[in-house]
């Protein structure tokens, strides 16, 4: 039995690191930068939040207001640092996005799971997990109402504030990019960063400034899935593959952070779809074709969106080039 | 020059061709500060001093005979794999699916060793594993070839999604060939009979996989540089438009450059399959697609130059995980380091291709 109750509210848990994540890349990729190291980013911008989370629980008393500011303040330091460093090497120093990107990824799973590693080691304990359950207890927190307001509060009311936060955020990056003056700047940037610099548009910044606020908007993503997805509870390599799940986000909606939102709890369905389809026992095999799913769908979604070949539906023109004025 | 104040401090211009020598001397005292603050790092965590830093490293990759070989087999099989990726990188194709057209090599290779294992002779599997290896690791290049021959899809996100798809292929036949039945996992295949095992070159362990590799960059480089194909391939990577002026159909060279380069990674899988694991996990490739990408980048593309890159890279690879194990460290540390150097030689390459100029008060210029 197809149970949609249950399914629903697990789905947009399982969407919601891959909205922050592709919201942050959407930001930055319009401005011409295909970071491909937001995997690692999510990953730093994670362990960055235990790291706070955990000093925090090891002092004593707990507060509602710190449990919530220290680790995400952490969180957005840490991947603020990680998209500082990416736009110096690309921007900077021109170097090429995807060697960048992936030394990157390397660089933020090995900084996270050494981290990780390193206070499950301090805590001593038993299993090679950290669980932070009470500033976990935090982020999780529904509203009073969601438990007694039956289908829909499971449906709509049952998540932590970080999940409403981050459509909040993909809403407010759709209204910055499509209906600000800086949105048309940043948008300029990637289409063509000598036109824009010819215009007086400062390119450095532009670029500098996406790039670090997409970082820190797709830390935040990391930060959801420790503190409120997981409960708390850091285990190294759990995050996965999400953050590349991400990018392949902002492909299938075509640069637009308002259809993320959907997308992304679309794929968080596809995700954990194959624990819903019932396979039986003799064939749990085909539990690992379900888990194909997403991917097989972002790929005939890129086949498609090239196919079609839509002016408005393109990628940024100069998305993965390195832009220097006097090189014409 | 009247108006000093909108002068900037420094700026930055284009070099001319830096000889080879000044560019290597750059990349050197890259590497050379990349290791002094990894040296500062591990002191940092270890507490230990820095000289004895570098000698576990160097031990952890080359401390003992069996340590070397290991060192030596993993260096090859990086070696073959960043070839592998190169002619796809000098058309400008970011291949990044080198993880999934390894894995469909190896699931090749296993298929052909569960299946037909026992029902041909081993001459003739052996023959029939390279043939669906190399076929299989094509295939899995073609597909986004054909998309961006066709309909110019961005090769890079669609390489991406390849690589998950090869996973979950994997680990769908894992369960179905999965011995024993519940385990998840496929034990050695014919541990028994040891049919389908690659040969032992002249009863030395190691020894295939490093043939193979040197033997594959020689090829490579004559391929690259001495073929009419591989010109093509840098006239495409050039210019596409060049390219078809001169009459190169462009759309035949990507296919056929792809079909190479997941040929040759099919090649490395069946290595890892067949050669060196006797079994296939989903995590067989322990990420090395996407390690090539960078091997065969800061070798600017130079099979020769990416032995030394792919040594310099499983030397810190191995050494950190050396200096985890004595120190009682997380073995993630050698990610750390990793990406370090890293960020150090991708950074060193803005030195050779621009120059800095600073601002000098008597309107004059100093260039570095």
């Amino acid at each position: 039995m197809f149970d949609i109750v249950s399914f629903i509210p697990r789905a947009v848990s399982q969407g919601i690191p891959l909205l922050y994540g592709s919201t942050g890349e959407i930001l930055t990729e319009k401005t011409g930068n295909l970071n491909l190291g937001i995997p690692g980013v999510m990953y730093v911008g994670a362990i960055s939040g235990v790291i706070g989370s955990f000093f925090y629980e090891q002092s004593g008393n707990i507060n509602g207001f710190l449990a919530i500011a220290i680790p995400m303040l952490c969180s957005l330091v840490g991947s603020f640092l990680m998209g500082l460093l990416y736009c110096f090497l690309t921007v900077s120093l021109r170097a090429n996005q995807n060697v960048t990107g992936l030394a990157m990824t390397t660089f933020g799973i090995g900084f996270g799971n050494f981290f990780g590693g390193s206070l499950i080691k301090l805590t001593n304990s038993d299993v090679p997990s950290i669980a932070l359950s009470k500033t976990s207890a935090y982020f999780s927190k529904t509203l009073p109402i969601a438990g007694s307001t039956g289908v829909f509060g499971k449906l709509f009311l049952s998540y932590g504030f970080l999940a409403y936060l981050a459509i909040i955020i993909a809403l407010l990056a759709s209204y910055v990019l499509n209906h600000t003056r800086i949105g048309l700047h940043l948008r300029s940037v990637g289409e063509s960063p000598s036109t824009a610099d010819a215009a007086g548009i400062n390119v450095t910044l532009y670029k500098y400034g996406a790039t670090c606020i997409g970082c820190m908007i797709a830390g935040l993503g990391g930060l959801y899935y420790v503190m409120d997805y997981a409960s708390g509870v850091w285990s190294n390599d759990a995050f996965g593959d999400r953050g590349w799940l991400a990018i392949a986000l902002v492909i299938f909606t075509i640069w637009r952070p308002t259809t993320s939102i959907f997308a992304s709890i679309l794929f968080g369905g596809l995700y954990i779809l194959y624990l819903f389809i019932p396979s039986g026992i003799d064939h749990m095999e085909m539990k690992e074709l379900y888990k194909m799913i997403p991917y097989i769908v972002t790929l005939v979604v890129l086949v498609i969106t090239s196919m079609r070949n839509k002016r408005e539906n393109q990628p940024p023109a100069s998305l993965g080039l390195p832009y220097f004025r006097e090189e014409r | 020059m009247n108006n000093k104040n909108h002068e900037p401090l420094f700026h930055v211009s284009k070099r001319d061709a830096l000889p080879w020598q000044k560019a290597w001397a750059i990349r050197g005292a890259a590497i050379l500060a990349a290791l002094i603050v990894c040296g500062v790092i591990t002191m940092i965590t270890t507490g230990d001093n820095p000289i004895s830093i570098y000698k576990t490293i160097f031990q952890g990759a080359f401390g003992s005979p069996r340590k070397s070989w290991v060192s030596c087999q993993n260096i090859s099989i990086l070696l073959l794999i960043s070839l592998a990726l190169t002619p796809a990188f000098k058309m400008r194709f970011w291949n990044i699916g080198g993880e999934g057209q390894i894995l469909m090599g190896g699931l090749g290779a296993a298929a052909c060793m569960i299946c037909l294992g026992d029902k041909v002779p081993g001459a003739v599997l052996i023959c029939l594993m390279v043939v669906s290896s190399l076929t299989a690791g094509a295939v899995w290049g073609l597909i986004p070839a054909l998309f961006k021959a066709k309909w110019n899809t961005n090769e890079t996100l669609a390489t991406l999604m390849m690589n998950y798809i090869a996973i979950q292929l994997v680990a769908y036949y894992i369960i179905k060939w999965e011995v024993p039945k519940g385990s998840g996992k496929i034990g050695i295949i014919n541990q028994n009979t040891n049919a389908g095992w690659l040969p032992q070159l002249f009863g030395m362990k190691y020894l295939l996989p490093i043939v193979v590799a040197v033997a594959a960059t020689v090829l490579m480089y004559i391929y690259l540089n001495y073929s009419k194909q591989g010109y093509e391939i840098s006239v495409v990577g050039e210019s596409e438009n060049t390219a078809r002026y001169v009459g190169i159909k462009v759309e035949t060279v990507i296919i056929r450059t792809m079909l190479i380069s997941g040929a040759l990674c099919g090649l490395a899988g069946l290595l890892l399959v067949g050669g060196i694991n006797h079994t296939i996990t989903t995590t067989i490739t322990d990420g090395q697609g996407f390690t090539a990408v960078m091997v065969s980048w800061l070798a600017k593309f130079n099979p020769f130059a990416m032995i030394f890159t792919s040594f310099l890279i499983i030397l810190l690879g191995r050494g950190a995980g050396g200096i985890s194990t004595a120190f009682g460290l997380n073995q993630s540390f050698a990610d750390i380091i990793t990406g370090i150097i890293l960020f150090f030689i991708i950074g060193c390459e803005f030195f050779i291709t621009y120059k800095i100029s600073f601002r000098k008060k008597a309107g004059k210029e100093e260039t570095v």
